[in-house]
Formats: C-alpha cells, structure tokens, sequence
C-alpha cells in the first residue's frame, strides 16, 4: 500500500496563482469548515476560547516579503498539500494508511488505519500534513475528493471547497497529467513553478509567480512622452496653454 | 524536532535491552559464561523488560495505539514497519535462546544458533530504527550515514555497559569484555564528534526561496504567520535549541555521558570487587543520562526543512 | 429549500472504483452533504453577500456562497466560511439581562422578555412625554436604518443616527455633493472593462468580496492596478505599483495628478461641458452676499457662456457651446467666469505642481508625473467602446458608447482623516476631468444611485420640531444645502445631541455617532435620559479614547444617579459593551432571524440593476433572545408610536418584522423590498402589498435583482431611458439629468455666512473654520492632530487596518477567526526601526498626546517610514467574549483607539471640536499621530493598559476541544 502506484495518467492538482492572491484565508477556512464535517472530520481545535487557540486545518495561507527597499514585495503564499508523484509521505507509512491514488494521484491518508505515529509529517518537506491531538490520527489536505466526484453536488461544484470559495480567483483545479488542460495551459504560460524541486517529491501543484512590477523600472511611458502631450502651440503659463486647449467649440 | 519523552525512552531503552541481548548471547556464544539460571534470569530478563518496556512505550507516542499491529504491515517500504517487525521477530530466536539457557541450561547448539539469530536480528531491529531518520531526507541532521553507525554502536555500548553490571552482581569478571565496552564507548564518543561536526558544517541547501519560489526576488522574511498561536507543525517540526544550550548538552554527552563512564569501567580493571561494581553502577548511571541527552539532542538539534516556511533561511 | 437529489451511481464514481488498486481502501466519495441547502444573506460583514446554508440532521454543515448571487457570484470570504463558529458561538447573549452591579462591572441577572419591555417601554416612554431630545438613538452597524431611523422620528426625538459618522461619511457625502454617487454601495469600477485602476486607501472594504472578485479580474486581464496607501499589505501587496505615500496627503497626490492632466491638456473637454458644472459662470463680487454663487436666470438657472450666440444662456440648453474659459459680464454688469476656469487656477498653482507636494506626500515627483501620464494614456488612447445603443438626456440616439477605462475606488484611508471631505472630492474631480464616471471601464453608478448632488432630502430635528409625544416632520439625516438647513438654534446652538448639522459639523450627513457618548457625559449640548444603542461595541473598538469614555458611560451626579440616566443596549453577543448597559435585549444572530437589505436604505445593488435582500430564519434559536427588529417593533406599539399602532391603537404589525417587511408602505406603493410587488408580484419597485413576497425572495436565494436593459446600463446620469425608470420606482424625484458638481455651490453658501451674509450665521467662534474649510473647490489642508500638538514629539503616522479574516470585535469569538488573529503587533519600517534599536518581537511604548499603549512590533518594509500601523480591533478586554481571561487577545492584543483623542485640543477661547472632518463631522481616526519607544528590559511583556475584567454575561466557554464536525461524518468510508 506504502509502494507508490505507478504514475498515474491522470495528476489532480491546484495551481496557486501568487500574482492574485491577496492572503484573504477563505480558501483556509472554506477548506476547514468543508472538511471538519467531510473525509477528515473532525479537524479539531483545541483551547478554542482559552490561551492557546490551535486546530488542525489542511490550508494555511502565510505571508512573506521579499527583495530589498524600492523592488521589496509582498507576496500572500497559500500551502497545503502538493499531492507529489513520488514523496516520502507516503513510502514510511508503516500500516499503509498514507496511501497515494493509483486513479488521479491524490494522496490520502485512511482515517481507519492510520495510528498517529507522525512520521508521514517528519516526511512531508512542506508542512501539508497536520497532526489531529484529539481525533489521533493525520489529517491532510484531500483534494477535497469527497467533493470532486459527490453526484449530490451540482456539476460546476464539483471542485475543491478552496478553489470554489477563492474570491480573486487566485486557485484552480485541474489534471496536470493533461498537457492541455487549462490548468497545465496556465502552467506552461505564466512559468509555473514547484515548491523544492531538489527534495525530489515531484509536487503535482504549481505555483504561478508573482509578475514583475510595473512602475518606474518598467513603464513604457517616459517622462519626455508626457511633456510632448502639452499643447505646444501656445506659449505662455501653463494655465495660459490649458485655456488656450480648451477654448474649443464644445457642444453639449 | 520536538524531542517527545516517549521516543526518546523507546530508542535509548530498546537500544540498550537489545545491546544487553547482544551481549549475553555473544558470551554464550563464545562461551565466556556459563548459562547459569539466575544469571540468565536476570540478565536476558533484564533485557526483554527493556526491550518490551521500549516499545510500549513507542506506543505512547501513537495517537491510536490500539491499532499498532498495522505498523507491522508496510515491510516493503517504511523503515517503522520493518523495525516493529523485526523486534517482534527478535522476540523468536531471543525467547528461545533464553529457554535454553534458563530451562535447559545450555546455550550450544540448537541454542548457539538462536543466539546467533538473537544478535542478527536485534542488530537489525536496531538499524531499523536508526534508519526511520536516517532515510528522512527532510532533516539534514538525520539523513547522514553515521546516524546508523551511532545508534548501533551506542546500543551495544550501553548493552555491553549493562552485561557488565550483571556480571559483577554476580561476581563474574570479564576483562575482555570490560575492554570491549570501553572501547564501544570511546568509539561512540568519537562518532559522536564525528556526527556534530558533520550536520554543523553541513551545507544547508535547501533555502526559505526554494520553499516558496520566492528567491527569485531575493531575500524572503515572513511577515504574518497564517495562525499566530503554534500550530501541530511548528510544535513537532519547529522546535529549536540554542546553540550555546546545545554545546554545554554536547560536551555533558561526550565527557560525562560516555567517556568518563569509558574512564571508570577502564579503572574497574584494577579495583577490588566492591568499589569496581559500585563504579560500574556510577557508569551505567552517567552513561543512562549521557545517553538520554544524547537522544534528546538527536531530535533537539534537528531542524526539519518545514522551518523554512515558518522563519528559518536556510535547512 | 431545495432537497438534494438521490444518490446515482454516475460515471465518476463508477470510473474511479474501477481504477482503484485492489488493496486501495475504498473511499465514500458521494456522501450527501446535507439534507437540505438554505440560501440566504451573509452577516458576518456588511458585504452581504449570497450564501448557502448546507443543513445535515438539522445541524450547519457548512455554508457556501451561492453562485446566483449578484455580490459575490459564488465566491465566499473567510470570514464567510467561518460563519458556523459565529454561529456556534460561546459568546452568544442567551437571555434579557438587568444590571445587578456598578454599570461596568458586567453584574446582571436574567430577566423575562415580559419584564425587560416593560422596562424599556417605561423609561422610554416617560422621557417622550417630558423631552423626547433626551432621548438618543444611535444604532451602529444597522442594516434596517429604515425602520430604525423612521422608529425614531415617530418616536421624535432628533437623536438618531448609525455608524456612518464614524466610518465613511467623507466618502459619502464627498461623493454625493460632488457627484450624487460615491464608491461601495452606490458605485464600482467597471471591473470587466477597465484598464487602469487607482485604489486609494483600502484594505478590504465592504465590497469585500466584489473587490476582490473585480482585482482577480484587473488581473487576469493585465489591466495595471495601482495601490496607494502607506502599506503594502493584501490588496495592495498585488498592486502593479505600490505608491507608500504619507498618511493623510492623499489630496496633494491627487491634486498634482490633476495638475499634471491639466498642465498637458489631457482632460475631457466634452465630458466637462455635458455633464458639469465646468461652463457655470461664477459671480465675482468680492463682499456681495452672492459672491462665488452661479450666476442663474430668472428661473434659477445656472447661467453659462454659449460661444454661438455669444451670450449668456441657461446652462442646461442642448443647442449650445458653453465656454469653458474667458471672463463675462453679467447683465447686471458683475463680472463672472466659468467655475472650470477657477478649478483650472486652483490646480495649475504652483501648490500641486508635483515637485512642490514630493516631500510632503514622501513621493517622488517623477513617480506623480509618470503616473499622470500613465494615467493620460490609457484614458485618452486606449477608449473602449461598447456597441450599446442609448438616448442622451436630450433625447439624442447614440449607437454606442465609449468609455476611458481608468478608474478609482478609495475608502477609509481617505476618509478617516480630517480632510477627507475635501480630498475625497479631489478624487472624484479627477475622476471626471478624465471623463471616467458612468462610463466603459469607468465608475459605475449602483441604483438607487445617481441621485441630484447633493440628494434633496435635508435633515429633520430642528428646535422647533421636538415636542413631548410628537413625531419629527422628516428623517434624521439628510443633506444640507444651506446653512438654512442646519439643525440649530438662533444662537447657533445644535439640536442633536452628536451637533449633527450644527455648525461643528454641517454636513454631517450620517450624524457623529462616535461623539454621542462623550456628548451625553459631558451633557454637551445636553444631558441624555435615556440612551438606546443597538449592534455598537462603543465601550470599546468604536470610540475614541476608551478610558474617557467610561468614564462618561459610568460618571455619576451628586445625588448617585449615572449622568447617563438609563442605558439600553441589543447586542447578540457579549461584546465589552455589554457591562456598560443597565438593561441588555439580547439578538438573535443572522441565521436566526429576518433581516431586510432594502433598497431605501444600504441595498446591494448591482451597476447593472436595482437589487435587495432578505435573510430569514435558517435555524431556530436555542435560546431566550428575540430578533432586535421584531422588539423594536413591539416598543413602538407599546409606546403607540405613530405608524406601529392603528387607529384603535393596537399593534400594527403584530407578526413583527416580517410582517412588517412585507406590509410597512414609505410612500404608497413603496415598501422595504422592491421586488414581486403588486398582488400577483409581478411588478418591480412600486406596486401594491404582496403578501406571498417573502416566498419568493426565499424562493429565488434571499434576493431580488432587477435587470437594467443595456441601454440603461451606463451613462446613467444623463441616460434618458434609465432617468425615466428611476422616476418611476421613486429613485429620483426628476428625470434631469444629474449634473457634477466641480464646483459646490452649496459650500460657498456656508463660506458667505462666514463672512456675514444670510440669516442663520455661525456663531464668531466658529466663522474662520467655516470660512477656511468649505472651499467650494477642492483643496488640501494638514489633518488636524499634526497642526495642534507637537509634530516633533510625535513624529509618526499610527493608522490600522481591517484584517480581512476579522469582522471588526465581533471575530475573536469564532474559534476559527481568532486562530488567525489571536493577537496583534505593531508594524514599523525596517529603517525606522533600525534607527529606533528596534527589532522583531520588542515591546514598545507608543505615546500619543492622550496616552501610551504597549506593544510587540513587527518589522516589515512595507510601510511608509513615517508610519506605524497594526491590524484593527483584535486587542480585547478581560471578562467580554466568553474568552478566558488569559487570551492573548487581552494580554498581547491592544488597541490604537487609547490613543485617539475624542476631543481636539482646546482652542484659545477654550472650546474643543470633536476630532473629525470639520466639514461632515467624519472621525478623524488616523489623523493620530505618535511616538515610538522600546521598553525597558524590567516591564512585563504584556499589553498596556489593561482593564479590570468585567464579570461575563455568559458562562465561560470552558471547552477543551472543539471537534463537532465528528458529528457529520458518521460514514467516513
Ligand atoms: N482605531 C480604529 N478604530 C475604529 C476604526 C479604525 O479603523 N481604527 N474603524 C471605525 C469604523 S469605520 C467602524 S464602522 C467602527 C466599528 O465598530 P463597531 O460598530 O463597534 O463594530 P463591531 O466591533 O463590529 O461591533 C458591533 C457590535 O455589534 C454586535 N453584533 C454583531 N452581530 C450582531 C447582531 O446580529 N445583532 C446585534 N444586535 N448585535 C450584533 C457585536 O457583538 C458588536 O458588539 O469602528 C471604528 N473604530
Ligand atoms: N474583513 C473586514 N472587512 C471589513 C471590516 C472589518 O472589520 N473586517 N470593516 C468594514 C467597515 S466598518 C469599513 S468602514 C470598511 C473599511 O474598509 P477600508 O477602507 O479598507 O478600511 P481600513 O482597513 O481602515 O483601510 C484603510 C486603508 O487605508 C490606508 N490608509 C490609512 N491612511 C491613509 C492615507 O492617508 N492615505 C491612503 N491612501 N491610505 C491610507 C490603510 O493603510 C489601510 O490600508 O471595511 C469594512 N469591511
Ligand atoms: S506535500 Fe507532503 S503530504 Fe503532500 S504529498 Fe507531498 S510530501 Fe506528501
Ligand atoms: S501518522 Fe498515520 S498516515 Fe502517518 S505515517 Fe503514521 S500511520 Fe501512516
Ligand atoms: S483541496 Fe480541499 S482539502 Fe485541499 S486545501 Fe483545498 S479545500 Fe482543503
Ligand atoms: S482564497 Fe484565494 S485570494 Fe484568498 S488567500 Fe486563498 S488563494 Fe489567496
Ligand atoms: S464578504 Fe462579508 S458578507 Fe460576504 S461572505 Fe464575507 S463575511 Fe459574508
Ligand atoms: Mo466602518
């Protein structure tokens, strides 16, 4: 069960769109509050009203800066689980509850055998995998895999609990196995990109790069351009050229 | 990596239970001892009290420890199926020898090969369990090839150390052995070394840029965290150890956990036999806590790849 | 209600069966998840956007956004998402409650719903039969304020208001006066077509969710997104460009933006002269009672210059080509020029050239000249044309409309500054110099929206109008035109209690809520009997200076009784407010109750149509509350209050609030839904009573949106057909069209009574500031706190910011919410700190000229040098929420608003004005200003100050863990 199926045709995945991600947490909470009660449930919380709030949840969205002074940014940075090809999450699961899907790739792990020995999450290189104090057993982002099939969910809904609730549109779904899908499309035209590749898990979820500011190093507009734009024709102040432009025949 | 008491119990513990094992059988193996049956009683007792009160106590760390048995499932690939398997299958060749030797008195023959076996497959079950973090390429302080060498030697060495004690309890002297043990513990002490300044001078080449992709635009600083109090990541993967508070630890492990027990065994040669088990006993003392600190560290010093996500610039 | 269709075996769940390993465990991959999907209206902000309620054994399972929806289209927020822990809350009020302790102390014991209204109905009802005024009303983020607003007026005092006066009046009345619209509720980009977008001043934003949806859209679309705000946070972090100016110099910014397009003729000449008041000519008469007044024909029209028949004509003539330049004469022989000529002197003054503001607004001049151009470009070279055939005002056919897709949002970051009036009506000059309002990839104007600028309803509560027993003539709040208008008495004195439309604050157009309790403490003007607050955590996150302002909530007279006499609140929750009340009307919360988003106060139109909503009881309450509308409903038929009782005086609605939803007419034909009127519900925005009408907004997901034909689509201020429509369901009392208001001729008139003309004149003390600040141009000043006190000794900018996973106080009792933002820091720039001694983690002092507060600082580099910030109302008082007295929210959590003066500092002659904008009495919430210092090793590394702890009015939570999702999953596999 450990053993890794052989790579499957078919790789599910999401590509983060960091350019378009303002860090609104509704993809973490819509990812909560859908699977408290789903596959995983429950994601407990502990202390929730006490000193020391903390929960289990599958997304988690950060925030980080970046570059120095005038090119410094900020980037919103949404992580949950890669569903990689090939990660180690799932080959030192001693009872094979962590298990990848041979059909679409998702890696799940089996809340009926999985003993809580943790050492999936010392294998996972990004965090993914959350460990649930009360339920005892590891919790992980599903691709939501009780939505993406459910016949009693509406067709277009059929999508992750994240992806559906993204306000800026910042998450997408789809097949990265397929080459031409619009989620391997989105891939190939903004440079998507994997989370350490040299760890060799091989994440089946891109992120897409934030793109490169537009402003002074990069405007197409010089200084020279806008100074042209003045009615030249007059001389005089410039309140004196800017009657002079606007005494036109206007009609209503 | 959050040291938890339970793991650092099972591994020092078992560790020790399977080098005292080890031990017994490589007596009786090369007939250093006879199989008395006190001294069996005591001695291979000892050991698989140790043995099993390691992995109850690995248990402890489970969340469903009811359904530890399916740990045993995964031999192809996970390092914890293979090291549960093993300790059980130890328990095979292990029980038997100790039947041998209690029951019937011998340790030849049929026996001699279950020794044979006892040692074997509690090296491997060892192994096994070193290699749970060795195989982590996610813990750069774990994914070196001296964490086997180390676990193995400092089972045999705190076993050796044990047998030793049981000897002398029973007024047995082994120089050979006594020897032997303080060489194991020199060694340990030296691969020790060895290990710290490997992970200390390892290059950490996994960076908080490749970890978001974000280095591109250059250095990346976390400004808020997703949740502000600790979540389960950031309290098992994200514990941190000072580096001064580390170095005193080091130097109690290496000094006062193995090499002055290494000093006191080495000067047991030469004592009459009161003051010689009474400073074995201080040795076993010394060394139990050397050897705990040097566990807790184990995981205390390791800084999991995660981190980066949560601070750190480089794992 | 719709029931879930039964499981079928589909091809998905067939396919993937058959794909699975054999020793794959099987996985239950089409469990129902719910029984039954209810759809209704989000409250965990004021964006109200659509959503499903997925019930499971009658439980929430989760709630989703409901794709139908005009809002939000699906999407939801995470606030949205987390509504289950709001509803699961531990903080929930469970029962009326009547103090038992000191006011402040959080001592109350349980009393019934019979009791509790007798209590109010006593109280309040002997206070309208001596002095209704002392009576006051103020109902925070209410979203029925027409029903709370007319409750008010029948009941007749003048003291009514909600939060707007402490939240976005600037942007409000800046926009109404100037254009008859504004951003938010009554407009957006045209986020489908624009190609340059300005967001100034916002981090989230009521239109949480529309923003959002919009930037993805700017984004996929590759058109430029320009933040400016002094952070770099959200929103703003994927901005194309991030300008970091200084707080507060927003109109310098704007104004040398104008310069610039003025200084290279890039502005819409025919715009100007259609659609404003650019060709109005101004009466130059230095010292005449009508100087700086239009100059208007015998039927009061504005006159202008037509350069055909080179005469003076009515400016609203089609056949004419009015002069944007020039000086005239009048026939009286006065000299006049057209206001743009005046705009065009104001701008193009070396006070906006871009290189005089750089240092000031901490911006580069080649930045401000580079996004002018910018700015030109797209407006003036990149036009998008929409084939949208449409009918001018004059009756004209055009084939198609062309836009200039540049176009602007801003918020509090404008508005929360003193000069937020003024530098939000710069903004919107800007705008239509471009040409950009109601225009492809413009702003788009929201239905009810655009109305006359300013909108003709005025303001009721004069002196003369409050009698014992007697409703108001009119609503509370309006717009002033002229000092005529204001609410005051002949020595200047206000009849609000908040001095509304008084000359502190004339155009207050939403009242000063955040001054009612200070007012009422100080008896300023007058002492308060009874105070009533609704859905306000004003002991807390919404005043300023919170130790004051206890103060005034428990102060005492000489003979013991509280200088507030009585104090009611409704809250659904155990805000810190809560200790401050004496008798407590505990609310349902948004899934419990019937709410309506009405068209004739906040709707959630859409620029494409008209839209309301409704919410409506999803689930039933669990305890002994009662939705705050059906009681005040009942506390207007016990007081017999003028249309809640009929004419034997019995209750008029006795089905409460539905009932009166449904039944309440504003004007015949006029109700608070506009949807399926008439008894068949076949008519929109005026029709007969349908009793079946909440059935069908039930029916259709809790709203209703009427779709404007495309014709009517933009151009809406001048757009005959949409004129028309808007007539005809009450939106708009004319179908002229709606002329800008560059120019604002209702400002000069207050400026003229500062210089002594008319009959109701600002008393002496108060002539200058009129004199200065109601400029009928737009201008930039210094927000008031940096002028008055010591800029040296508090040389930083300290503003806050809405964290979009928290709603204001009423989040840190959602276990999930406050998992985000359990605690909070203050934000201070690399190089700032680095010349402080001050790094990650540090506890610092932050003093203002009131007070200091400690904190924990996070470094970042995002931020303007000058400014420190932190995330808004996360800092909680021990004893409030259900939350342990040990939660970081109150040990590590703080508030700016210790810092915030109430007051300004005392003038010479010792009279002290609120700390708002000087022209609509909006908070001035970061006009703060600061200094920044490290601790002292020695000082504990905790939150100062810290309030004792109030007693709570709920058992404390007491849970362990929190795992009810179990519930819902009993076939996991
Ligand atoms: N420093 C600083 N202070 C600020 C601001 C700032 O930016 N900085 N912003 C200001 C602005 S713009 C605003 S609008 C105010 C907001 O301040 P408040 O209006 O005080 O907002 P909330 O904290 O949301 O408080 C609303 C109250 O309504 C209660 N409530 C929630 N739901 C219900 C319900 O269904 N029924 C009833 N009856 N009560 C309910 C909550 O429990 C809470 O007590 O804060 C102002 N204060
Ligand atoms: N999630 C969430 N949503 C909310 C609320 C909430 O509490 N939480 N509250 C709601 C309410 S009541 C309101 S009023 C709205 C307010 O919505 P916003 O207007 O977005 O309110 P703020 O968070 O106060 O953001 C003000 C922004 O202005 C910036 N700023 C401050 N001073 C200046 C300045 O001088 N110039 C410029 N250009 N920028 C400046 C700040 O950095 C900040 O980014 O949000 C509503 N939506
Ligand atoms: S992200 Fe982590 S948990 Fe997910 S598949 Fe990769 S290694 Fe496993
Ligand atoms: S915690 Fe569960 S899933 Fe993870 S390795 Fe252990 S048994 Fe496998
Ligand atoms: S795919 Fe589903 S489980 Fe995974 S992060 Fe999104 S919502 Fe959570
Ligand atoms: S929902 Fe979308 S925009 Fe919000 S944090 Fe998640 S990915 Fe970012
Ligand atoms: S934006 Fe406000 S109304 Fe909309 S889903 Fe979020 S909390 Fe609810
Ligand atoms: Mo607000």
């Amino acid at each position: 069960m450990t053993a890794l199926p052989p790579p499957s045709a078919k790789k599910l995945g999401l590509v983060i769109d960091l350019d378009t991600c303002v860090g609104c947490q509704a993809c973490a909470t819509s990812c909560k509050e859908w699977n408290t009660g789903g596959y995983s449930a429950p994601l407990s919380d502990f202390d929730p009203y006490g000193a020391d709030p903390h929960g289990t949840w599958l997304n988690r969205v950060h925030s980080y800066e970046t570059g120095d002074g005038d090119t410094s940014r900020t980037v919103h940075f949404p992580r949950s689980c890669l569903q990689c090809e090939t990660p180690a999450c799932v080959t030192v699961c001693p009872t094979g509850a962590s298990y990848k899907r041979a059909e679409d790739g998702i890696v799940l792990v089996n809340p009926d055998t999985c003993i809580g020995c943790k050492l999936c999450s010392w294998a996972c290189a990004y965090g993914a995998r959350e460990y649930d104090y009360a339920d005892g057993i590891m919790k992980k982002c599903t691709l939501c895999v009780d939505r993406i099939y459910n016949e009693h969910i509406p067709e277009e809904d059929r999508i992750p609990a994240c992806v559906r609730a993204c306000p800026t549109g910042a998450r997408h779904f789809g097949d990265l196995g397929d080459i031409d899908s619009d989620v391997s499309r989105l891939v190939a035209a903004r440079g998507g990109y994997d989370l350490l590749p040299e760890m060799g898990f091989k994440p089946v979820n891109k992120y897409l790069p934030p793109r490169p500011k537009r402003d002074a190093s990069t405007s197409p507009l010089a200084r020279s351009e806008m100074n042209a734009s003045e009615p030249a024709h007059v001389t005089g102040s410039a309140l004196e050229k800017l009657f002079a432009f606007a005494d036109k025949l206007l009609t209503r | 990596m959050h040291p938890a008491y339970s793991v650092i119990v099972f591994t020092t513990l078992s560790g020790a239970g399977y080098g005292l094992l080890m031990t017994m059988a490589a007596l009786a193996l090369t007939r250093s001892i006879a199989p008395d049956t006190r001294l069996g009683v005591v001695g291979l007792g000892a050991a698989f009290v140790m043995i099993a009160t390691g992995l109850l106590s690995s248990t402890a760390h489970l969340g469903r420890p009811l359904r530890a048995w399916r740990a045993l499932s995964q031999w192809r690939t996970s390092w914890l199926s293979r090291e549960g398997l093993a300790s059980l299958v130890t328990f095979v060749p292990a029980g038997v020898f100790a039947l041998g030797w209690i029951y019937f008195g011998t340790t030849s023959g049929i026996f001699g090969l279950t020794a044979l076996l006892s040692i074997a497959l509690a090296l491997a079950t060892v192994y096994c369990t070193a290699m749970i973090y060795q195989s982590l390429p996610t813990i750069r302080a774990w994914h070196q090839p001296i964490v086997t060498p180390i676990y193995c030697v400092l089972s045999l060495a705190t076993g050796s150390l044990l047998a030793i004690t049981v000897l002398r309890l029973f007024a047995l002297e082994r120089p050979v052995l006594v020897g032997i043990s303080v060489a194991l513990l020199v060694l340990a002490a030296v691969l020790k070394r060895i290990y710290w300044s490997t992970i200390d001078s390892a290059q950490r080449t996994y960076t908080v840029g490749a970890a978001t992709g974000l280095g591109r635009f250059g250095d990346v600083r976390p400004l808020d965290p997703p949740h502000t109090q600790a979540n389960y990541v950031m309290r098992e993967m994200g514990y941190a150890i000072g580096r001064k508070h580390a170095d005193k630890l080091r130097r109690i492990t290496v000094w006062v956990g193995l090499l002055l027990p290494a000093l006191l065994l080495a000067a047991t040669l030469v004592m009459p036999p009161l003051p010689a088990t009474t400073a074995t006993l201080l040795a076993v003392v010394l060394c139990g806590f050397g050897v705990v600190t040097e566990r807790w560290l184990f995981f205390a010093e390791a800084q999991h790849v995660v981190t980066l996500y949560y601070g750190a610039k480089s794992a | 209600m719709h029931k879930h269709p039964p499981a079928r075996d589909g091809m998905n769940a067939a396919a993937s069966v058959m794909a699975r390993r054999h020793d794959e465990p099987h996985v239950a991959l089409s469990v129902p998840p719910a029984d039954e999907i209810k759809t209704t209206t989000c409250y965990m902000c004021a964006c109200r956007c659509g959503i499903q309620v997925h019930l499971k054994d009658g439980k929430v399972r989760y709630i989703d956004g409901n794709r139908a929806h005009p809002v939000n289209r699906g999407v939801i927020c995470g606030k949205g998402a987390a509504g289950i822990m709001q509803h699961n809350s531990p903080a929930r009020l469970r029962a009326p409650l009547l103090r038992t302790g000191e006011r402040g102390s959080g001592e109350f014991k349980e009393i019934s719903w019979d009791e509790a209204l007798a209590l109010a109905t006593e109280w309040m009802g002997e206070v309208r039969a001596r002095d209704p005024k002392r009576f006051a009303f103020y109902t925070g983020r209410d979203q029925s304020q027409s029903l709370t607003g007319w409750w008010a007026m029948q009941y007749g005092t003048p003291n009514f208001a909600a939060h707007g006066g402490f939240c976005s009046v600037n942007m409000a009345a800046g926009g109404l006066y100037t254009f008859g619209g504004s951003f938010w509720e009554f407009g957006e980009p045209d986020w489908d077509h624009t190609k340059y977008f300005l967001l100034f001043g916002v981090a989230e934003d009521h239109g949480s969710n529309p923003i959002k949806i919009g930037l993805g859209k700017l984004k996929g679309r590759g058109a430029k997104v320009v933040s400016i705000n002094p952070i770099r946070t959200g929103y703003n972090a994927i901005a194309d460009e991030w300008i970091g100016l200084k707080p507060g110099t927003d109109g310098l910014f704007v104004g040398a933006l104008i310069h610039e397009l003025f200084r290279t003729g890039n502005i819409d000449l025919d715009y100007l002269v259609r659609y404003t008041n650019a060709p109005w000519l101004v009466i130059r008469d230095p010292g005449a009672r009508d100087d700086g007044l239009f100059a208007r024909d015998a039927n009061g029209q504005p006159l202008c210059f037509d350069k055909l028949s080179k005469t003076l004509v009515a400016a609203n003539r089609v056949d004419i080509a009015p002069a944007l330049t020039g000086d005239y004469q009048l026939a009286d022989g006065r000299a006049a020029v057209p206001s743009f000529r005046l705009l065009a002197e104001r701008f193009l003054s070396a006070e906006y050239a871009p290189a005089t503001v750089a240092a000031e607004c901490g911006i580069g001049a080649d930045t401000i000249v580079r996004v002018a151009a910018e700015i030109a470009d797209v407006a003036f070279r990149q036009t998008v044309t929409l084939p949208i055939a449409w009918t001018d005002w004059a009756g004209r056919r055009h084939q198609e409309i062309t836009g200039r897709p540049v176009s602007m949002h801003a918020m509090r970051g404008i508005s929360a500054h003193s000069n937020g009036f003024q530098t939000c009506r710069m903004l919107h000059v800007l705008q239509i110099v471009l040409g950009t309002i109601d225009v492809p990839g413009g702003f788009r104007y929201k239905a009810p929206y655009p109305k006359t600028a300013p909108p003709a309803n005025k303001p009721a509560g004069k002196h003369e109008h409050i009698r014992p027993n007697t409703p108001l003539p009119g609503m509370h709040l309006g717009f002033v035109a002229s000092p005529a208008d204001l609410l005051v008495d002949e020595n200047g004195a206000p009849s609000r209690l908040d001095k509304a439309f008084s000359w502190d604050a004339p155009l207050a157009a939403h009242g000063l809520m955040h001054m009612a309790i200070t007012n009422a403490g100080l008896a300023d003007p007058y002492a308060i009997d009874v105070l009533f607050l609704y859905m306000a955590n004003m002991a807390w996150n919404s005043s300023m200076n919170i130790a004051a302002t206890h103060g005034y909530l428990t102060d005492k007279n000489a003979d013991g009784t509280y200088k507030i006499g009585k104090i009611i609140y409704s809250d659904a929750y155990a805000s810190e407010m809560v200790a401050y009340a004496d008798l407590i009307l505990p609310d349902t919360t948004y899934l419990e109750r019937f709410d309506c988003i009405s068209l004739l106060d906040r709707p959630i139109s859409d620029p494409n149509g008209p839209a309301d909503a409704i919410r409506h009881p999803i689930v039933a309450p669990d305890r002994d509350v009662r939705a705050f509308q059906d009681v005040l409903i009942d506390l207007g038929a016990r007081l017999k209050l003028p249309g809640f009782v009929t004419v034997d005086g019995k209750a008029k609605y006795p089905g409460g609030y539905p009932d009166y939803i449904v039944n309440h007419e504003r004007t015949p034909g006029i109700g608070p839904l506009a949807g399926w009127r008439g008894k068949g519900g076949e008519q929109f925005g005026i029709g007969e009573v349908n009793p079946d009408q909440l059935d069908r907004y039930i029916e259709n997901g809790a709203f209703h949106i009427y779709h404007l034909p495309p014709s009517q689509q933009y151009m809406k201020h001048a757009n005959a057909e949409y004129l028309a429509f808007a007539k005809s369901v009450g939106f708009t009392g004319s179908t002229d069209p709606i002329i800008f208001q560059l120019y604002s001729e209702p400002l000069q008139k207050f400026r003229l009574a500062a210089r002594g003309h008319g009959d109701v004149q600002p008393p002496n003390t108060h002539r200058h500031r009129i004199e200065r600040y109601f400029d009928p141009l737009p201008f930039w000043y210094a927000p008031f706190e940096g002028t008055l006190i010591d800029e040296h000794a508090y040389p930083m900018h300290a503003i806050t910011q809405r964290p979009m996973a928290m709603y204001h106080s009423w989040g840190s009792q959602n276990a999930w919410l406050r998992q985000i933002h359990t605690a909070n820091r203050l934000y201070i720039a690399r190089v700032r700190a680095a010349k402080l001694g001050i790094v990650d983690d540090d506890w610092v002092w932050i003093s203002s000229h009131i007070g200091r507060v400690k904190c924990q600082v996070k470094v970042m580099d995002g931020v303007n040098p000058d400014t420190v910030w932190t995330w808004n109302a996360i800092g909680k008082r021990r004893g409030a929420w259900a939350l342990d007295d040990d939660a970081p929210e109150a040990k590590q959590g703080f508030l700016l608003n210790h810092l915030i003066a109430e007051l300004l500092p005392a003038r010479a002659d010792g009279y002290r004005y609120s700390n708002s904008d000087p022209v609509t009495g909006q908070a001035a919430w970061y006009d703060l200003r600061v200094d920044v210092k490290k601790c002292s090793h020695d000082e504990p590394p905790e939150t100062a100050p810290r309030f004792e702890p109030t007693a709570s009015p709920v058992p404390a939570a007491k849970v362990a863990v929190s795992d009810f999702g179990r519930a819902f999953n009993r076939e996991r596999t």
